[in-house]
């Protein structure tokens, strides 16, 4: 059974290990999560980009957060990658299984997958 | 949108954007029928947005003129032989400003859509909910079911945000198990 003092128990584990949201944070992942984002397909993409920062317990290292419309509903699903230093990377048409693939060569391995990316 | 719990995720995002501080999401259902609702303390609406806000050329977009949220739900509900129902009070125009829609949608039509991944939409709610609380019940057969609070949450976490990983990783562990017990 799961309860709510297991959430105590998380806030002990995490003490100390979360950074303040927004600011320390080294890489921040940004899901469009407007009307043209959900349609497309953006819940299963955010959902699986917390997932995995949960299971690689990268909490304090990687920010998920959601926006808006960008303007490119055509290509929706759209997160874009701020690493602290470079230059911002646009993933387009996203999908679980690609958000799986960023996780492990980019945020993890630090080289951008290319061929789901565009130029904005 | 090809799940219910899609439009569920839509029309919380408006109350997000009109600035509510408490929005509750209720589904209620049975075998014939599935309604849901959203209601938040929000900024609300003038008359005269509320009167064409199912209109998709309405919107508070800037990207594009075409809004689609509202229209599309209103056209899904009505498919199956259901409603739509929007009320709202403007910030300044009432002590309780705010907006409430409800959706019902007969079940036996061909042209119901299912309510799909609601574990998912809550998940993706809680996690971008630095500013707001949710209280989230699902009735099956007039019978409570499936329920939480993030102020319940919040009291447990201390300064942790309600964002988390791990603390979404729990919430979903914990309405799955809600539904799975059904």
């Amino acid at each position: 059974m799961k309860t709510l003092e297991e959430l105590a128990a998380i806030r002990d584990r995490m003490k100390g290990r979360v950074a303040l949201r927004e600011g320390s944070n080294d890489i921040r992942i940004v899901v469009g999560m407007a009307t043209c984002g959900i349609a497309a397909g953006a819940r299963p993409v955010l959902n699986t980009f917390v997932e995995e920062v949960n299971n690689a317990g990268l909490t304090g290292e990687v920010t998920v957060t959601q926006t808006g419309c960008i303007g490119i509903c055509q290509y929706e699903p759209v997160v874009e990658v701020y690493k602290a230093g470079e230059e911002k990377v646009t993933y387009v048409k996203m999908t679980s299984e690609k958000a799986k693939e960023v996780m492990e060569k980019h945020i993890k391995g630090g080289k951008p997958v290319t061929e789901y990316t565009i130029n904005i | 949108m090809k799940e219910l719990s899609l439009n569920i995720l839509d029309i919380a995002q408006n109350s997000v954007k009109a600035r509510a501080k408490n929005i509750e999401i209720s589904i209620k259902e049975d075998d014939s029928v599935l309604e849901f609702s959203v209601k938040d303390d929000g900024c609300g609406m003038s008359e005269e947005f509320l009167s064409r806000v199912t209109d998709p050329f309405t919107t508070t977009r800037t990207t594009r003129k075409v809004g689609l949220g509202l229209p599309l739900l209103k056209m899904e509900a009505e498919q199956t032989g259901g409603s739509l129902e929007i009320t709202s009070t403007e910030e300044g125009k009432g002590e309780d400003h705010g907006t409430f829609v409800r959706a019902l949608f007969r079940k036996d039509s061909i042209d119901y859509i299912p309510l799909g991944d609601i574990v998912g939409t809550l998940c993706v709610l809680v996690q971008g909910a630095d500013n707001v609380d949710y209280i989230f019940t699902h009735e099956i057969k007039n019978k409570e079911t499936v329920e939480f609070s993030t102020k319940e949450m919040r009291e447990m976490l201390g300064d942790l945000p309600l964002g988390t990983p791990e603390v979404i990783a729990w919430l979903r562990d914990f309405l799955e198990e809600g539904y799975k017990q059904q």
